[in-house]
């Protein structure tokens, strides 16, 4: 019986694409992490299309250089830029720090994984104070969700002076400005919170040796993807509300 | 578990050379540099040229954007080194983003008639 021939539509298939093996060729996790950042970058792309559309559809918008002009605690005016430069240079170490863990992990050492994962949650947690000394400061400035400056004078330093508009078509800007800035780096923060959470975790478990025990540091990858994913968002959001 | 987890690495071993130490340095140096480039635009050319900050600037941005976009998708997220299928079924989702992209943009125009 078992050497009788088998016919070719009871042979078992073994080639990719035919439920052989994953035609993808990436661990299980790795593959639905991909397919994560995917849709997360779909609710991102929305939020950031959401703001293009309506800022193309004012007649004005605040200027990042006179909105975001102030380091926290040290320049009042007239550093546009420089404080959201060291959060946007923050993020790419905290990034290299985190590629250098997966580099470490491929290698199997332990001591070095655990060296560069701290350091990439030093750096997360750094750049979420940044934030939070960013949106300190705006709303010190008078901005919050549906709340803008409330003598016209300071709403009107805001804008392109050579402009002259009209007040009404001012606080309709700011208040779209001030609403969709805090909603998408608040999404983008909460992002970056759950990543240094995630990275803890992860870096309890290569403390513990859960992935010396498994043989292979594969997670530090998965996670790797997050955190890489929230960086590579930030470099879109740095784009369109402080450069744009 | 634990045993198929280590058949993957194992079986990733021979493409894994495609990020080492000096790659990675190399790679953080091009984003470095390339956030300079926006920051000397932002800071240097938009300030002092007029036309230049009305017609360039944002093009440029948007260019250097996408191109640190690739850097970090292609090597940091390790995507080059992958196989073309999952490459495929990364990238090709983002068209409806870029349609979106195209839909919204169309239609803000419109709606800042309606704001008469």
């Amino acid at each position: 019986m078992s050497t009788a021939a088998v016919s070719q539509i009871d042979e078992v298939k073994s080639t990719p694409w035919s439920g052989g093996r994953s035609p993808f060729n990436v661990e299980y996790g790795k593959m639905m992490m991909w397919f994560f950042l995917l849709s997360d970058a779909f609710t991102f792309s929305s939020l950031l299309i959401a703001y293009g559309a309506l800022r193309f559809s004012a007649y004005a918008w605040p200027e990042a250089s006179l909105v975001f002009q102030s380091v926290p605690g040290l320049i009042k005016h007239g550093a546009p830029l420089v404080f959201v430069g060291l959060m946007t240079f923050i993020l790419i170490v905290s990034s290299v720090t985190m590629v250098l863990a997966v580099e470490a992990g491929h290698r199997n050492s332990r001591k070095e994984v655990i060296m560069w994962m701290i350091l990439t949650v030093i750096f997360g947690l750094s750049f979420l104070g940044c934030q939070a000394l960013e949106w300190a400061h705006l709303h010190s400035e008078g901005f919050w969700w549906s709340s803008i400056p409330t003598d016209p004078k300071k709403l009107a330093e805001f804008f392109d002076p050579k402009l002259h508009l009209a007040y009404a078509s001012q606080a309709s800007s700011a208040h779209q400005f001030a609403n969709l800035f805090f909603t998408i780096t608040g999404f983008h923060g909460f992002h970056v919170f759950t990543g240094v959470i995630i990275n803890i975790i992860i870096t309890v478990n290569v403390l513990l040796g859960t992935y010396e025990k498994r043989g292979s540091y594969l997670m530090i990858e998965k996670v790797g993807l997050y955190w890489h994913f929230v960086d590579l968002v930030w470099v879109f959001v740095f784009t369109f509300f402080y450069l744009v | 578990m634990s045993t198929e987890t280590t058949e993957i690495h194992a079986e990733h071993g021979g493409h894994e050379d495609g990020m080492t130490k000096k790659r990675i340095l190399k790679v953080a140096l091009i984003l470095t540099a390339i956030t300079c480039v926006e920051f000397f635009i932002a800071l240097y050319l938009v300030p002092n040229y007029t036309t230049f900050a009305h017609t360039w600037a944002n093009p440029l941005y948007i260019c250097l954007t996408l191109l640190k976009a690739f850097y970090i998708v292609a090597f940091f997220m390790h995507l080059k080194f992958e196989r073309a299928s999952l490459v495929f079924a990364v990238i090709v989702p983002i068209l409806f983003i870029i349609g979106l992209i195209l839909v919204l943009t169309n239609e803000s125009h419109h709606w800042i008639d309606l704001r008469m």
